[in-house]
């Protein structure tokens, strides 16, 4: 049975959204230009290789639904599991499922502390136990080494093969598309002589399949980033945190983008006393601390949630309904800096030709605002909503460990990072949580600035003006 | 100017009223007195005599707005409104929950905030200027390039890391200082010196990143080309003109956060167990004390606020385009 999360709705309604953006942009030349920019970016589209893989991964997770059981009820009708699933977990099943006791290292196949257990015999020995699943297949436990790098050769050969094959596609179908030959294609890519830094795109792909098929292939039969305080695997923990972060950083543009378009181009283009109350507004939500109103925010709708608990029928709708929440409460105290920049543009834009002329054919207020202000004013909310991400992403982990973020329940990076800080205090060290929060959320982030980076580079116009200037000085 | 400086105060007043209306409609109309007590008191089945109990304790249990069964003034002045939120205006913050005096725990708890603060800011400052002068000075060379992509991956990696990371390397492999804690006195060196560094490691990419902007914003103006034309040796076309220049945006940045200085960093003191104004707010969140909180939230807002008028003030000061319009 499906199972509709409210951010699943919003997820995917953005995707739509992105999807529309993108068809309407193809066939508008002028808007097309500055995303041609932005793919001629090498470290953008490097960037941007890591980010679809993030977000396939994010999307998988947000189709949900109720697994249905063996039996039927009384009227016949199927029976579904309390437990909400979604198709990352399927894929990802035996990572889910196959949970140890407690704390195990990566790759181990003990556990990381001794147990005390009874021998057949009748005595009891303390020792570090076999793990349940890590490395159960190992007849000898000696294998152990010999095991991890043979699958991890097979895993890299395997997925050399794979990225071997698809760049082959890949240029072929370049190649028809320019109308040369393959291996002149081939020629461009290698030597740097494509438009879009293609070079740089197979070589992020191979970075990535690199490490994600050995990954994978052990990963059936290793905890390849050890498990946590209840035995769950800590890669199952990371991939499911990528979601909240995904879903922090995109959804709260999308609360915000409405507030701030609107408000900003009011006050930019009315003036007088709209300009003065919008202003007044955003200049108090301003100077209330960021965190502190964040912090005021949700608790007060912890508040409510406990106050209600009824209205939920599981508890994952329950922490998910938190989730959106939470990016409403981010984009309501978010918005404006974005409204800021939008009235300052506005204010700019009211006073040249075109508007004066608009305004002496008669044209009403509303449609000078949609057709000719906002079209003009977009590319400033494009640079905010893509430099916005990350530290969104960021902002998330502090809150939860401020303990105002998402719910405990909920897999992010800030609960794992929560967790290892006890689990660093441990001796011996608990390392792991910590690593694979920090990997993945820096990789994640560092793609989200760098792509940020090549959008703002290819969109400012400020910046053209000023590396031309640059290269004519030169 | 002076007629622009006190206008610029006299907007600052609505601008502290709405902040309080925001608190006031946040932690009393979104979320009533009987949901704070039932949230304090724990458990579900409290009974309401529990619960007046407690708000009469805590001075809750008056009507929001308008007492009704008081007479004159009192009708104002007997009320939630007026007892917890327009007090807050002469900073007078009432107690805790836990019954202790806020405004008591501010003035003593400020100074250990300010011990980390103003050194984190002073030296981030200095270093971080210097960095982004020398990464302008060697701009499109590789020192430039590489020192930017170190920025760029200072900034992904979260504060957090850069605290737990600091904490165990520093106190728990190398012991050269206590983990975490506080002793006022010279010895507080000693508490303060991780923290400081990390503040300052972990601010280093935004930091020197923005304000490489400003300082190549400026060099790519006219006059730099002027000064460069005249004849000017390099070095003086940047510390002559382009960093007294490019210092206006830094200087308003950086005096709207000096009055923010008061309030703490929350992480670092929670992290390091310094007694501040930072981890007093953690503490209330976690402890969902809304008193404190409440408190925090405006006088944060206060401070913001003082700091954006020094900011535009200091602003007249160094740009006289602005004291003579």
């Amino acid at each position: 049975m499906p199972v509709g999360l409210p951010t699943d709705y919003a997820v995917w309604l953005l995707v739509a959204a992105a999807a529309g953006y993108a068809m309407y942009v193809r066939r508008q030349p002028h808007l097309a230009a500055p995303w041609r920019r932005v793919a001629q970016s090498t470290a953008g589209m490097s960037a941007l290789v890591v980010l679809v893989a993030f977000v396939v991964a994010g999307l998988l997770d947000s189709v949900h639904f109720r697994p249905t059981l063996e039996g039927r009820d009384q009227q016949g009708r199927p029976v579904y599991g309390v437990e909400v699933l979604s198709l990352l977990d399927v894929l990802v099943m035996p990572l889910k499922t196959r949970t140890e006791r407690t704390y195990s290292a990566p790759f181990a196949t003990r556990a990381y502390a001794r147990e005390t257990t009874e021998l057949p015999s009748g005595g009891v020995v303390r020792e570090f136990p076999r793990l349940r699943y890590g490395g159960a297949h190992l007849a000898d436990e000696a294998d152990h080494i010999r095991d991890v790098a043979v699958r991890t050769l097979q895993g890299i050969a395997l997925g050399f093969a794979g990225w071997w094959l698809a760049v082959w596609l890949a240029t072929a179908a370049l190649a028809r598309r320019h109308g040369v030959s393959v291996g002149a294609m081939w020629n461009a890519v290698q030597h740097r002589r494509t438009e879009i830094p293609w070079r740089a795109v197979y070589l992020t792909v191979l970075a990535l399949t690199l490490i994600a098929v050995p990954v994978a292939l052990l990963a059936t039969r290793y905890h390849v980033l050890g498990t946590d305080k209840v035995g769950q695997d800590v890669l199952y923990l990371s991939l499911k945190s990528i979601r909240t972060g995904l879903v922090i950083g995109t959804l709260t543009t999308l609360v915000m983008l409405p507030l701030a378009i609107l408000l900003g181009i009011m006050a930019g283009y009315f003036r007088g006393w709209i300009d003065d109350l919008i202003q007044y507004v955003y200049t108090t939500i301003n100077s209330i601390p960021g965190v502190l109103l964040i912090a005021a925010a949700v608790l007060m709708m912890q508040v409510q949630i406990d106050k209600n608990p009824d209205i939920f029928p599981t508890s994952a709708q329950r922490a998910d309904f938190r989730l959106l929440l939470l990016c409403v409460i981010l984009g309501l105290t978010t918005w404006t800096g974005l409204a800021r920049l939008l009235r300052g543009e506005t204010l700019k834009l009211s006073e040249l030709e075109y508007i004066q002329a608009a305004h002496a054919f008669g044209v009403r207020h509303a449609r000078v605002i949609t057709r000719h202000l906002l079209p003009n004013v977009m590319h400033i909310v494009l640079i905010t909503l893509v430099m916005d991400f990350s530290g969104l992403v960021l902002a998330e982990a502090v809150l939860s460990y401020v303990g105002v973020g998402v719910d405990p329940s909920t897999n992010s990076f800030g609960t794992m990072i929560n967790a290892a800080r006890l689990e660093m205090a441990r001796e011996p060290m608990v390392w792991w949580t910590l690593a694979a929060a920090f990997a993945f959320m820096f990789v994640l982030v560092l793609a989200a600035n760098l792509f940020a980076d090549a959008v703002r580079d290819g969109f400012d116009p400020r910046v053209l003006v000023s590396t031309r200037a640059a290269g004519a000085a030169a | 100017m002076l007629a622009y400086i006190l206008r610029r105060m006299l907007y600052a007043i609505p601008i502290l009223i709405g902040v309080n209306l925001i608190t006031f409609g946040l932690f009393f109309v979104v979320n009533t007195p009987d949901d704070m007590a039932r949230m304090q008191l724990g458990a579900k089945r409290v009974t309401p005599d529990a619960i007046e109990k407690w708000k009469a304790e805590r001075g809750y249990d008056r009507p929001l707005l308008w007492n009704s069964t008081a007479a004159g003034a009192a009708r104002f002045t007997r009320t939630i409104f007026f007892e917890k939120s327009a007090r807050l205006f002469a900073f007078d913050f009432g107690n805790a929950d836990d019954g202790r005096s806020i405004g008591h725990e501010i003035r003593t708890r400020m100074w250990a905030s300010l011990a980390l603060a103003i050194p984190a800011f002073l030296v981030g400052l200095a270093v971080y200027v210097s960095f982004a002068l020398a990464f302008a000075f060697f701009r499109a060379t590789y020192l430039d390039f590489w020192g930017v992509v170190l920025c760029v991956a200072m900034m992904s990696i979260s504060t957090l890391f850069y605290i737990i990371g600091g904490q165990y390397l520093v106190s728990k492999l190398w012991s050269l200082v206590p983990i975490s804690g506080f002793q006022p006195g010279p010895d507080a060196v000693k508490f303060l010196l991780l923290p400081v560094v990390i503040a300052l490691v972990g601010g280093f990419g935004e930091g020197v990143r923005l304000y490489r902007t400003f300082f190549l914003e400026e060099m790519s103006k006219d006059y730099v080309r002027t000064a460069r034309a005249k004849g000017l040796a390099e070095t003086s076309v940047l510390f002559g003109h382009v960093l007294k220049n490019g210092s206006i945006p830094i200087l308003t940045g950086v005096v709207a956060a000096i009055p923010k200085l008061f309030l703490g960093s929350l992480l670092a003191e929670s992290f390091f167990g310094i007694p501040g104004l930072g981890s007093y707010t953690i503490d209330a969140i976690q402890a969902q004390d809304f008193a404190v909180v409440r408190s925090m939230v405006f006088l944060g807002s206060a401070l913001t606020i003082l700091g954006y008028l020094l900011a535009d003030i200091s602003y007249t000061f160094v740009d006289p385009r602005v004291r003579f319009n």
